[in-house]
């Protein structure tokens, strides 16, 4: 078991106040309030169809909550955008692999920075000079990332060929692209094999260390979300049922019933 | 054994982000270059210039302004004419109310009009995708068409309603109207082109090229990782109505030398559809082959039937054409469905690895 990070007590990132969110009338979230500190990170756990994907999809800006608020980095956003919560440094990789199928792994990552390359589109046109300096300054920065993620060796593959798992994996060089504060991953080890998961679990921890990002993570494998996360939700048909630190969330009746099932 | 890269290492980033990253490839390149602007000219007939090389390239030029849309960006478009003819009669709106104004700035100027018109047509594109995007651009192609026909001002009042290509010089020498040569006119299509395909693959290569990718691939990711769909589509349909009204008003200025509004109708957007696909989606020298052979083909098989020295009748020749070039598009598509620059890319790696197997 990893201890608890020191940064887990720093300030409120996100805060999630009440939210509910219903399609016609089926309620996918019916009053969920959490909230994510700055350099922690926290699971989201459940049973399937708790409503876990769309909390994300929340917190990102897919969906409008019907009610409640979510407060990131101090301001509270009504309506927000996906693209305007990339720009505020929300970044997150998919259930099933959401890659740029007919790019290398290499222009999917680059492709991740686009936010932060500002050379304007006459620049573009000429490829040289401005343009071309900003290219190779963030191609730098991608080849850090390629390095930290152990894949060198694909990188100019098109990513509609690579395996299951280095698809993942060039998923979340992307997200990290961005160099996010909050970085969403929605089961980063689904359908992956025990080295797979192990490599990971390695990823995920390192780069809350290293960058400090904070991680809200969605994931069914219990050892796993016992082992890196910091605090742990609970949410079952679209309802919190408990909240606190990995030993807490382990213990409570509510938990073991979702999970495990109670007599009638 | 020619075509390889070992030994050609690459010290900087900038190196390795080159569009032709292998040194065989600007070689080959460069002498391709050559070959056109010098070689073409002189040893090519005036048949061959005129009829051949000049469609051609202007019908390549107007396959990669489709490609960047369909191809790159995913988005399918059925008005290439129509953007095409926007083209066209902006550059004969402009060259009539400025004829001191250099014809080819006029050409590049009369894209601009063709893009905001693109632009405008790619609304649409925010809402629909797929099947009901081309139908919803088909109607920009009937609107166009009925516009070009009912609209005299467009043809400065014209009684014969059609676009009648005035002379006009480049450094003295004519470049449009009937006492320009083919070499002249060759040449300076050929540096169009040229130009703008550079300019195409730089765009391609960097920040939006890999937007416009993104967006095709998959839009839900595009837009989380902070791309902003609306902007890029739209930019998209103006990048590629400016590439088709080019070869629009290329087409009139340059080939035909007049032109009704009847040559930028729907026949002539599946025309250039079918040379993308063909060509390959996504990819520049596609373009070019799928221009050549939907193009070039019909008239190599008109020609080498009547070579064969075969008294053939005309209209069986026609046929005969026509069935052959039916049968290569189908094998082509059986063969690489990706289109020839696949088969190009497929024959580059066998060569590189050549002669062994791996």
């Amino acid at each position: 078991m990893r201890a608890p990070s020191e940064t887990a007590a720093g300030e409120t990132l996100l805060a999630v106040e009440a939210v509910s969110l219903s399609f016609g009338g089926v309620k996918a979230l019916t009053d969920v309030s959490f909230d994510i500190r700055r350099g922690e990170i926290r699971a989201i756990i459940g049973p399937n169809g708790a409503g876990k994907t769309s909390m994300l999809n929340v917190v990102n800006g897919f969906y409008h909550p019907n009610t409640g608020r979510i407060t990131f980095k101090g301001t509270t956003r009504p309506k927000m955008r996906p693209h305007e919560a990339a720009r505020g440094g929300i970044a997150r990789t998919f259930q099933n692999v959401a890659l740029f199928r007919g790019m290398t792994a290499l222009d999917n990552i680059m492709a991740g920075r686009t936010l932060k390359m500002h050379r304007g589109f006459f620049w573009q046109l000429l490829r040289h000079g401005p343009a071309m300096a900003e290219e190779v300054e963030h191609r730098r920065k991608v080849e850090d990332i390629i390095d930290f993620l152990e894949i060198a060796h694909i990188r100019k593959v098109p990513v509609g060929r690579l395996p299951y798992g280095l698809q993942k994996r060039v998923e979340l060089g992307r997200a990290l692209a961005m160099e996010p504060e909050l970085l969403l991953l929605d089961e980063p080890m689904a359908g992956m094999n025990l080295e797979e998961k192990e490599d990971m679990s390695r990823f995920i921890v390192d780069l809350n260390d290293q960058f400090g990002t904070s991680i809200a993570l969605i994931e069914h494998d219990m050892g796993v979300v016992m082992d890196l996360s910091d605090r742990v939700v609970v949410l079952e048909y679209g309802h919190k049922i408990a909240d606190g630190t990995p030993d807490e969330v382990k213990g409570d009746q509510k938990v073991i019933d979702a999970y495990l099932g109670v007599a009638h | 054994m020619l075509y390889r890269e070992a030994g050609q290492f690459k010290e900087s980033y900038a190196a390795d982000m080159a569009i032709f990253p292998i040194r065989q490839d600007r070689i080959g390149l460069a002498i391709i270059l050559v070959a056109a602007f010098v070689g073409v000219p002189l040893a090519a007939s005036d048949f061959v210039l005129a009829v051949v090389m000049v469609p051609l390239l202007i019908f390549a030029l107007a396959a990669i302004g489709l490609n960047i849309l369909t191809g790159y960006t995913g988005l399918l478009s059925l008005g290439t004419g129509g953007f095409m003819g926007v083209g066209a009669f902006a550059c004969y709106k402009l060259t009539t109310a400025f004829p001191d104004l250099n014809i080819v700035v006029c050409i590049l100027t009369s894209g601009v009009v063709a893009s905001a018109v693109g632009a405008v047509f790619g609304l649409p594109s925010l809402r629909i995708k797929g099947f009901y995007l081309a139908v919803a651009t088909l109607s920009a192609q009937f609107f166009l068409d009925w516009c070009f026909v009912r609209i005299p001002w467009l043809v400065n009042h014209n009684v014969s309603g059609a676009i009648e290509v005035p002379i006009r010089t480049l450094f003295g020498v004519a470049v449009t109207g009937p006492n320009a040569s083919p070499q002249v006119r060759y040449l300076v299509i050929l540096a169009i082109v040229t130009f703008l395909t550079w300019i195409a693959s730089n765009l391609l290569h960097g920040r939006v090229g890999r937007s416009f990718m993104a967006v095709r691939d998959m839009d839900i990711a595009a837009e989380l990782i902070g791309i902003k769909l609306y902007q890029t589509k739209l930019l998209a349909f103006a990048v590629s109505s400016y590439y088709c009204g080019v070869a629009g008003a290329l087409m009139v200025f340059l080939w035909y030398g007049s032109a009704e509004p009847a040559v930028f109708g729907i026949d002539q957007s599946f025309l250039i559809l079918f040379m993308v696909i063909i060509g390959c989606l996504g990819s520049l020298v596609g373009s070019f082959f799928g221009a050549a052979l939907i193009y070039g083909l019909p008239i190599a098989l008109r020609n080498g039937l009547g070579a064969l020295g075969l008294q053939i009748p005309a209209a069986t020749v026609e046929h005969l054409t026509l069935m052959t070039v039916g049968g290569l598009i189908v094998l082509f598509l059986i063969i690489e469905p990706h289109g020839l620059a696949r088969l190009w890319q497929i024959g580059k790696q066998k060569l590189r690895v050549w002669p062994f197997p791996y």
